[in-house]
C-alpha cells in the first residue's frame, strides 16, 4: 500500500472519531445552562 | 467624531435592504424565464427561431438567476441582518458590504448579458466565462472578510449556530467556485477547462452537488435557524441536535457528487462511495428538519393565522421530502431508471421552489417590514394567497414531473420479447406533453405569487421609510 492511500485512510478514520467526539461532547449534559443561553442569542434584542 | 459614535451604534441595514429588495425583484426575473423556458417545453415555436431566445441559452439564465440573483441576494441580506443581530455589532466594513452588493448586481448583469449570446464554459451552475468567474471571486473573497470581520468584533463570546451555517456556506463556496472554474482563457470570452475527461466531470459534480449542498442548504439552514425561532417566538428546539447537524453535514456532503455520475466511466468504487455518503446524508439532513419543526412544538396554533411561519415551516416540509427523495435516487438502481428523466428536474425543483423558495420567502416577509420600520407587511392577506398559490404551484410542478419522469424512464427501458426497444425516443416525448403543460401551469402560479410579494414589498417600502436600528446598549451574556 503505498503513503498516500495510508494517509488517506487515517484521515477519514480521525475524522471520524473526531465526529464522534463532537456528538458526545454536544449531548453531555453539562452545558446545558451555555446553550441555553446560546439559544436565546436571537432573542438578546428587538 | 460624534458622527461616527452614532455610526458605531447602529446597524447596517442599507446593505440589507439593497439586497432583500434585489432578491425579490430577481426572484420574479428567474421563475419568469423559467416559465418562459417550460412553456417552450409545451409549445417549441416559442423559441422564436432565434438564437438568443433558443431553451439551450435561457435554461442557464434561469438557473443562474434563481440560484444566484434570488438565492444569492436572499442569503447576502439575511447573513448580513442575522450576523449582526447575533453579534450585537455593526457590519465589519460599510465600504467592502456595499461593494458585495454593486459587485454581485454587476455579476447578474453580465450574466444576463452573457449567457443569451451564447457565452457559456458549458459547465452546469458554472456556465459563466472567466472575465466573470474571477469577479465572482473578488466579491466572494470580500463578502467572507464582512461575515467573518463581523465575527470577529463580536460583542458576544458565543457564534450563534446560524452563522455556523452561513460561515460554512461563505466558505465552501469559495472553495468550490474557484477549484470549478479554474481554465486556461483563449481570449476574453473563450476558454477550456483545466481539467480533462472523466475527472474533468468528476469536478464539475463535485461542484454541482455541493453547489446544493452549500449554496442551496447549508446558507438556508442559516436562515432557518434565526427566523424559525424568530417567527414562532421561541428558541431553537435542541442546540445540541443544531451543533450535531451542522457538524453531521459538513463531514457527508462533500462526498455525495459522484451520484451525478452513475453507471459512467467514474469508477465503479467511486461511484458507490457517492451512493453510500447520499445515503447516509439523510440523516443529518431529517436531523434538521426536526429539530426546525419542533422549534413550534406549543406553538402549532400560530400555522393558522401566521402566513408567514407557514411559508417557514412549509419549507422544512419540502426540505424533509426532498432530502428523503434525493438519498433514494442516489441508489444505483434507482438512478437506473430516474437518471437523465423528468423525476430528477422534479426532485430538484421540490428542493428549489419548495424549500430554499419557501424559506427565503418567509424570511424576507420578516425582513422587509422591519427594515422599512414597519410592523408587518402592507398587506397579510396578500401574504396569505401567496402562500397557497406557491404552494399549489409547486404541488403541480412537481407531481407532474414525477409523473412524466417515471413515465419516460419505464418507457425508454421497455423492451419487446425479441430484445428491440418498445418505445421510439419521440414517442417519450409525445407522452410528456400534459405533464409539460401542467408543470408550465405551476411554474406560472408560482411565478404569479412572486409578482404579489414584488407587488407587497414595494407598497412596505413606500408606506414606511428605511429605519435604523441601535445595537443594544446593554451587552448580554453568552
Amino acid at each position: 500500500m503505498d503513503m498516500i492511500n495510508v494517509l488517506r485512510i487515517v484521515f477519514t478514520v480521525l475524522s471520524f472519531v473526531l465526529f464522534i467526539a463532537i456528538l458526545v461532547w454536544a449531548w453531555r449534559n453539562r452545558h446545558s445552562a451555555q446553550f441555553k443561553d446560546a439559544q436565546n442569542l436571537p432573542f438578546d434584542q428587538d | 467624531m460624534q458622527n461616527a459614535t452614532v455610526k458605531a451604534a447602529t446597524y447596517n441595514d442599507t446593505v440589507v435592504r439593497q439586497f432583500a429588495i434585489m432578491a425579490v425583484v430577481w426572484g420574479v426575473v428567474g421563475t419568469l424565464m423559467g416559465v418562459i423556458i417550460a412553456s417552450q417545453l409545451v409549445w417549441p415555436e416559442l423559441n422564436l427561431g432565434l438564437p438568443f431566445t433558443s431553451f439551450g441559452r435561457l435554461r442557464p439564465l434561469h438557473t443562474n438567476a434563481v440560484i444566484f440573483a434570488f438565492g444569492g441576494c436572499a442569503l447576502f441580506a439575511t447573513s448580513y441582518y442575522v450576523v449582526q443581530r447575533t453579534c450585537q455589532t455593526r457590519l465589519f466594513s460599510d465600504k467592502l458590504a456595499s461593494f458585495t452588493f454593486w459587485g454581485w448586481q454587476a455579476v447578474i448583469v453580465a450574466a444576463a448579458i452573457s449567457l443569451p449570446l451564447g457565452y457559456t464554459q458549458g459547465k452546469e451552475y458554472g456556465e459563466l466565462e472567466w472575465p466573470i468567474d474571477i469577479l465572482i471571486a473578488i466579491v466572494w473573497i470580500s463578502y467572507a472578510i464582512v461575515f467573518f470581520g463581523t465575527i470577529g468584533i463580536r460583542k458576544v463570546k458565543h457564534i450563534y449556530v446560524a452563522n455556523w451555517f452561513y460561515g460554512a456556506f461563505i466558505l465552501a463556496v469559495a472553495l468550490l467556485h474557484i477549484v470549478e472554474s479554474a481554465a486556461i482563457p483563449a481570449g476574453w470570452f473563450k476558454s477550456y477547462s483545466a481539467y480533462a475527461g472523466v475527472q474533468d466531470a468528476m469536478v464539475q459534480w463535485w461542484y454541482g452537488h455541493n453547489a446544493v449542498g452549500f449554496f442551496l442548504t447549508a446558507g438556508f439552514l442559516g436562515m432557518m435557524y434565526y427566523f424559525v425561532p424568530k417567527q414562532a417566538e421561541r428558541p431553537v428546539y435542541s442546540y445540541s441536535l443544531s451543533i450535531v447537524h451542522f457538524w453531521a453535514l459538513i463531514f457527508t456532503y462533500m462526498w455525495a457528487g459522484p451520484h451525478h455520475l452513475h453507471y459512467t466511466a467514474l469508477p465503479d468504487w467511486t461511484q458507490s462511495l457517492g451512493m453510500v455518503l447520499s445515503l447516509i446524508l439523510f440523516a443529518p439532513s431529517w436531523g434538521g428538519m426536526i429539530n426546525g419543526i419542533m422549534t413550534l412544538s406549543g406553538a402549532w396554533h400560530k400555522l393558522r393565522t401566521d402566513p408567514i411561519l407557514r411559508f417557514l415551516i412549509v419549507s422544512l416540509s419540502f426540505y424533509g421530502m426532498s432530502t428523503f427523495e434525493g438519498p433514494m435516487m442516489a441508489i444505483k438502481t434507482v438512478n437506473a431508471l430516474s437518471h437523465y428523466t423528468d423525476w430528477t428536474v422534479g426532485h430538484v425543483h421540490s428542493g428549489a421552489l419548495g424549500w430554499v423558495g419557501f424559506i427565503s420567502i418567509g424570511s424576507l416577509y420578516f425582513l422587509i417590514p422591519r427594515l422599512f420600520g414597519q410592523k408587518t407587511m402592507y398587506s397579510v392577506k396578500a401574504i396569505e394567497v401567496h402562500f397557497w398559490m406557491a404552494t399549489i404551484g409547486v404541488v403541480l410542478y412537481i407531481a407532474a414531473l414525477w409523473i412524466s419522469g417515471v413515465m419516460e424512464g419505464l418507457m425508454w427501458r421497455a423492451m419487446n420479447a425479441d430484445g428491440t426497444l418498445a418505445y421510439t425516443f419521440v414517442e417519450s416525448v409525445k407522452a410528456k406533453f400534459p405533464y409539460y403543460f401542467t408543470r408550465a401551469l405551476g411554474g406560472f402560479l408560482y411565478m404569479s405569487g412572486l409578482v404579489i410579494m414584488l407587488w407587497n414589498t414595494y407598497k412596505t417600502a413606500t408606506n414606511g421609510k428605511p429605519a435604523t436600528v441601535e445595537v443594544p446598549a446593554v451587552v448580554a451574556h453568552a
